[in-house]
């Protein structure tokens, strides 16, 4: 048990992290905003609406990001059964299901204006709404259990079998969409970009992911956390019968 | 298997075990030879399910070792699985299944070779065989309980894992079983049994889970 | 391979008893497909158009509807223990109630398709593929649904959650088991659908029992 890469060393170690990834989220999505809003051009085809493309872009990154982040971690703590792992995993879900949501809101937005339609079953779309379920089975599953580790072990095992089957629901996705779009409507991606709208694509997409990392790091912090607190009641409750429980739980992590 | 003139040894090392976030008992150690049996006593909660559950292979333990004639257990679970014999609080009985078909099967999947006349000899032994074609939901949980411990007869094993198998008992099957372990031991067979002490078992060891139980700062330690 | 025998000789022996879910997994299939051409209008033409879509995700919902009980009574009444400290790999043992499971609800799902098929006037030339595909395709479902039941054992509002899990997952099995059909009826070639249902199937067969008899080690835990 003691082996394992001590706890209270991340939170110290996220602690020390944390305001610089938050500084640099802050800076860059300024600057991306900046750029991305007013210093670049609006797309010949799709006029000002194409600025949604910084937001819904970098979201569908990120929203894959995370679902790679969170397979590894549970893979991870299924193979070494590192604690630290599990949590990563556990604080990445919610996270990611952000990010999917936020892909397809602004994607729904986009295909608006783009195909005169609030939804379109385009490929991209299809799989990121599958995505999204998976997220939600993922945190559903971590929080069905009144013992969270059995809660985390099961969640960890969701998501590599949803990390294998994520390239095959994209292949079926993808051949079934090539079947069924009418050839009209099917091609909105990003043709050639333009110097001047990457630069801005770029810098949201670190953005986002520096505000990723902030968010994980406050989320993995805080449950680390919440288990110590948990471990003072449990202690409380096995080592001294009379102890009124509750008693210890203000107190400051070491 | 444990037939042979050969004395086996069942041993652990620094056992700990969590359960929930809780340690519930660490630097647990003992060593069980042949035609041994051991109590495990404590109050509640001092681990003695989680004990055995860890012996059988149900349960990993958090940090140290179970060994076979100094083997590590956990590198072979199934050669593990084949040696034990585990009787848990529930019954593992199908109430649709006759009594003779629910012993049978647990029977053939512990060794797939295990003969009728065996679950014929276990079922007499727990003077259950008058009832073998009556279908499980109509026992009694005394009933119940019984054929859970034919299948120790049924298809044999050298250790047996036993949670309280005196529930539900009435004395004079108690009284069966105790004769049953003794028969066993005789053999060179091993068993580990928790109990409300009503089980009587000569010179058995006894091995007090309280002994183990993590001091108080390092009881929900675990990991943190 | 004797074990694997003997587990599905008694979950068949046990569906045969306890009345198995087959009668109702097949009465909800009929049932829910009969519902569509009340909401989607007697017209043959829609009906025929929809009508490898209407059987493939009424199957794949009705496949689903008792396998939260796969391995629920054992984990109740403390079977699944006693089957994990079995003395062979517990996928197997996964794989032998897997199989009892498919053949009293998949198989007969199978059998229900056609007739269903010609309520919907699907077009004939499609009902070989049908067959194909659900005989592909169910299997798949069954083990990739073993998994889902694994992990929500012992979970608040199982039964729910596990339709959640395991519905995204069966995306693929229902476009390419579709797909093929779709391609028979309009006189295409069906043949790289039924293969990549086919390689699903093959995938699936080490992988989800696997992944079940993980879960199931962690329920028991």
């Amino acid at each position: 048990m003691h082996r394992f890469a001590n706890p209270m060393r991340f939170v110290r170690l996220a602690a020390a992290i944390q305001p610089w990834t938050a500084g640099v989220t802050l800076i860059l999505l300024a600057l991306g905003l900046y750029f991305g809003l007013f210093d670049s051009p609006a797309d010949y085809q799709q006029g000002e609406s194409v600025r949604i493309m910084y937001v819904h872009v970098p979201s569908a990154w990120l929203a894959m990001a995370a679902y790679s982040t969170m397979a590894f971690a549970s893979g991870v703590g299924l193979v070494w059964k590192h604690p630290l792992a599990d949590l990563i995993a556990k604080a990445a879900s919610p996270i990611g299901a952000a990010f999917t949501f936020v892909c397809l809101v602004t994607g729904s937005l986009w295909g608006k204006p783009m195909w005169g339609t609030w939804w379109a079953w385009d490929a991209r779309l299809t799989s990121m709404l599958i995505l999204f379920f998976l997220y939600l089975g993922h945190m559903a599953l971590l929080n069905a259990f009144d013992d969270p580790t059995r809660g985390t072990k099961a969640a960890g095992i969701l998501a590599l079998a949803g990390f294998v089957n994520i390239p095959i629901i994209k292949f079926s996705v993808d051949w079934w969409n090539t079947l069924h779009q009418p050839a009209s409507v099917s091609k909105v991606g990003m043709p050639t970009i333009d110097p001047s709208m990457l630069l801005p694509l770029m810098l949201m997409g670190v953005a986002f992911t520096t505000f990723f990392v902030t968010v994980l790091l406050i989320r993995v912090r805080s449950e680390i956390l919440a288990a110590k607190v948990r471990a003072i009641r449990l202690n409380q409750i096995h080592s001294a019968p009379g102890a009124i429980s509750g008693e210890l739980v203000g107190e400051s992590p070491r | 298997m444990t037939e042979g003139p050969l004395s086996s040894t069942f041993s652990a090392d620094g056992l700990a075990c969590v359960r929930g976030e809780r340690v519930v008992f660490a630097h647990l150690e003992f060593r069980l030879t042949s035609g041994e049996a051991l109590f495990l006593l404590g109050p509640n909660g001092s681990g003695k399910s989680s004990l055995l559950r860890l012996l059988a292979g149900l349960l990993k333990p958090a940090a140290g070792r179970l060994a076979w004639d100094g083997q590590p257990v956990a590198e072979d679970r199934e050669a593990h699985a084949a040696r034990i014999h585990y009787v848990g609080h529930h019954d593992a009985i199908k109430p649709v299944l006759s009594v003779l078909e629910n012993l049978r099967f647990w029977a053939r999947l512990h060794d797939p070779e295990a003969g009728d006349a065996r679950a014929q000899a276990a079922l007499e032994r727990f003077g259950l065989w008058h009832l073998r074609s009556i279908p499980g939901k109509l026992l009694s949980a005394g009933q119940k309980r019984r054929l859970n411990l034919s299948r120790l007869l049924a298809a044999p094993a050298p250790v047996w894992l036993l949670d309280e198998p005196s529930v539900a008992l009435d004395k004079a099957s108690v009284r069966t079983l105790e004769a049953v372990i003794a028969e066993h031991r005789a053999q060179g067979g091993m068993v580990v049994l928790s109990t409300h002490a009503d089980i009587d078992l000569p010179d058995a060891g006894t091995l007090y889970l309280d002994r183990f139980a993590p001091r108080p700062a390092e009881a929900a330690e675990a990991w943190i | 391979m004797n074990r694997l025998a003997e587990i599905i000789r008694r979950d068949l022996r046990l569906a045969l008893r306890q009345g198995s879910d087959s009668v109702m997994v097949v009465t909800f299939f009929v049932l829910t497909v009969v519902l569509f051409p009340f909401g989607l209008g007697p017209e043959a033409n829609l009906l025929e158009r929809t009508s490898a879509g209407v059987l493939w995700v009424t199957a794949l919902l009705a496949s689903m509807l008792s396998l939260d009980r796969l391995f629920l009574a054992d984990y109740e009444d403390g079977s699944l223990e006693l089957l994990a400290l079995t003395p062979t790999a517990l996928e197997l043992l996964v794989i032998g109630k897997v199989a009892a499971h498919w053949l009293t609800t998949g198989l007969p799902l199978i059998v229900a398709a056609p007739v269903l098929a010609v309520l919907l006037h699907m077009n004939a030339d499609g009902f070989a593929t049908l067959l194909f595909t659900m005989l592909l395709g169910t299997p798949t479902l069954s083990l990739i649904g073993a998994m889902g039941a694994a992990l929500v054992l012992g979970a608040r509002r199982g039964g729910v959650l596990l339709s959640l899990l395991v519905l995204p997952l069966y995306v693929p099995v229902l476009i390419f088991g579709v797909g093929a059909i779709d391609a028979a009826v309009q006189g295409l070639p069906a043949k790289a659908q039924l293969l990549l249902l086919g390689g699903m199937l093959v995938a699936a067969l080490p992988l989800a029992p696997w992944a079940a008899a993980a879960a199931l080690r962690q329920a028991l835990e």
